[in-house]
């Protein structure tokens, strides 16, 4: 009895310990909040050596933390008690978070290197004039073929994916938005219909694509295209560049008819503590050097258009990555749809999922 | 009485914490639809939109067709290491995969499977040339039998293992045939153990999702599926619950269906 007591007690005093452990260490680690500066990004999204760069020119120390999905970031800011004070969402989840007043707007007075980045990548309809959000990078989504296995001409549109000759040798990303984005393309429409007709007639349409469809898989993909598994695969372009690395048999393809274009941005969040540091860090990612090298180390395109003067002519010059003006005319960018489309979006994809056989 | 009484507070603390209180969210959310308005919808959504219901079918025919062949592979398996000598270590050994993560051993099978893997490469040194394994029905069914099979061998062993060995002599000693006492004595008596096993294997065979995808390629689609769908990306928790309530709905059934009545005696 005694025994079982002491124990019970115990392990209530350990909980405690921990817990006050745990306001006492974080306490520490935020020296008082003005000294510290907490980045949440993707992961491997920055190159290393720029945070120290920022922290020898600052004196500011900086904790990074990542995120691997918009999903997660957003429950987790939601749910409160963080205290990022810079964050990189991806366009629409700026909007929603937007929405849930969750950023601030930004004084563009403290940017001054904002003047860096590209005209056509500011004031997107998802953030006009830019109040919420610097862009970070950006990308599209295309189609990555394997030249061994099927010539480059024939998989230039999103149509093509639909030819006979390449039955069981497609790989779709898993994602409801951009799976149907493909199908939208092919018939005219905008990704971001909430017509549940459309939706419909753009599910019939991938209906019809499931002979050639050999897995809906997400990041598994790239380790499949790299290991010769499937001829063509659909794919953002920041992971086409990973893919291309490592297999150079493999190229990227940004259809000239449309696609998605997808920007990351920066944005500060209500609760940040060190609103000065966000505003210096962010600068800072807008030199050009710094974006330049950044590029360099992630390999996505930057939307800075003085550190793509620094970058490589052979960077740059890459048509799948740098896609030309005739191109990006035609790219969309995704809007936040109400919950309730975007559950027919995946409804209707869930189904199609079942369908593939 | 009042000591007996504490010895149970921590149990009992435990329970309504993870295992009461859980599954009385989980019922709870299901009543909310996407904005937080108290509803039946989600149900009659489930009952009623047919994707739902074959969603359903095909879990279950799959998790059949899973433990079925888990059964058929581990009881031959369990019944043979009774009998070895050592046989604590060979139990060992089959337990053994269980302390590798789950995703790692479904990693290592992308390997073996995948075009240039191992088994392909053995293939296309044997002259059979190079085939698909990887994302088919085949390749599923292979990768979630063996990850269930150490928790059908498991209650199966232990349950052979008690069997009174007096019982089996007796059998012999009245004439019977090998087949015989496995049919008549042998069989009945390893019953608990074989449902036991069951329920251990067709319950997460239901709700398995990593596998699906990462071998299966999404063309095979289970309500483990759906759920992690609602709760990640539509953010429809309300109908992911009641997928989750569904789940808990089959569970119980499994469970009484496989579950002990009690004995009376039974048969003579």
């Amino acid at each position: 009895m005694k025994k079982i007591f002491t124990a019970f007690l115990a392990i209530v005093v350990i909980c405690i310990l921990l817990a006050l452990g745990d306001v006492a260490f974080n306490q520490q680690k935020t020296g008082g909040g003005k000294q510290t500066l907490t980045i949440y990004n993707w992961g491997d999204y920055i190159d290393p050596a720029l945070i120290t760069k920022f922290e020898h020119q600052t004196g500011y120390h900086v904790d990074y933390e990542t995120f691997d999905s918009n999903e997660s970031m957003l429950t987790k800011i939601r749910q409160g008690g963080t205290n990022y004070d810079v964050v990189v969402p991806s366009e629409y989840t700026v909007q929603r978070m937007k929405k849930e007043h969750l950023i601030a707007p930004l004084s563009h007075q403290k940017l001054p290197n904002l003047k860096y980045i590209d005209p056509q990548f500011l004031n997107r309809s998802f953030d006009p004039d830019n109040r919420y959000s610097v862009p970070y990078f950006w990308g599209t989504l295309g189609i990555i073929y394997n030249d061994q296995k099927v010539n480059g001409k024939d998989v230039q549109h999103w149509e093509q994916l639909w030819n006979p000759r390449l039955k069981n040798n497609v790989m779709l990303i898993d994602s409801a938005r951009d799976v149907f984005a493909v199908a939208l393309i092919t018939q005219h429409h905008s990704v971001n219909t909430t017509n549940y007709h459309q939706l419909k007639l753009a599910q019939a349409h991938l209906k019809q694509l499931t002979p050639n469809v050999k897995a809906i898989i997400a990041d598994e993909m790239k380790m499949y295209m790299e290991q010769n598994e499937a001829a063509v695969g659909v794919t953002y372009s920041g992971d086409a560049r990973e893919m291309i690395n490592i297999n150079p048999h493999l190229h990227y393809v940004v259809p000239s008819e449309g696609s998605n274009i997808w920007f990351d941005n920066m944005v500060i969040p209500k609760a940040a503590r060190n609103k000065k540091a966000a505003y210096e860090f962010i600068n800072f990612m807008l030199d050009p050097q710094n974006a330049a090298q950044n590029a360099q180390y992630v390999g996505y395109a930057t939307p800075n258009k003085a550190a793509k003067k620094e970058l490589p002519k052979k960077v740059t010059n890459d048509k799948a990555f740098y896609p030309p003006e005739t191109t990006m005319k035609h790219l969309q960018v995704y809007r936040d749809l109400p919950l309730r489309v975007l559950g027919e979006y995946n409804d209707l994809f869930l189904e199609f999922k079942m369908f593939a056989k | 009485m009042r000591q007996k009484a504490m010895f149970i507070v921590p149990y009992a603390l435990w329970i309504i914490l993870f295992v009461i209180a859980p599954l009385v969210l989980i019922f709870y959310q299901s009543f909310f639809n996407i904005n937080g308005q108290l509803t039946l919808n989600n149900y009659a959504e489930y009952l009623t939109s047919g994707v739902y219901l074959k969603m359903t079918l095909n879990s279950v025919w799959y998790a059949f067709l899973i433990t079925l062949v888990t059964l058929v592979i581990s009881y031959p398996t369990a019944y043979v290491l009774n009998r070895l000598p050592n046989k604590q270590f060979w139990l060992l050994l089959v337990i053994l995969p269980t302390w590798i993560n789950l995703l790692l051993k479904t990693y290592a099978f992308i390997g073996l499977f995948s075009r240039t893997g191992t088994i392909n490469g053995f293939l296309q040194f044997m002259g059979l040339g190079s085939h698909q394994l990887l994302f088919t029905d085949t390749s599923f069914m292979f990768v979630a039998a063996y990850i269930e099979i150490p928790f059908m061998v498991l209650p199966i062993f232990n349950n052979l293992a008690e069997i009174n060995p007096s019982l089996i002599n007796a059998s012999y000693d009245l004439g019977a045939t090998h087949w015989q006492t496995f049919r008549r004595v042998i069989w009945p008596l390893s019953m608990p153990g074989v449902k036991a096993g069951i329920q251990a294997v067709f319950i997460p065979s239901l709700s398995l999702f990593m596998i699906t995808r990462l071998i299966g390629g999404n063309r095979v689609i289970t309500l483990g599926t759906a759920i992690e769908e609602h709760f990640l990306t539509t953010q429809n928790w309300g109908m992911g619950s009641t997928i989750g309530v569904v789940l808990i709905i089959a569970m119980f059934i499994i469970m009484f269906m496989t579950g002990d009545k009690k004995q009376k005696g039974g048969r003579h």
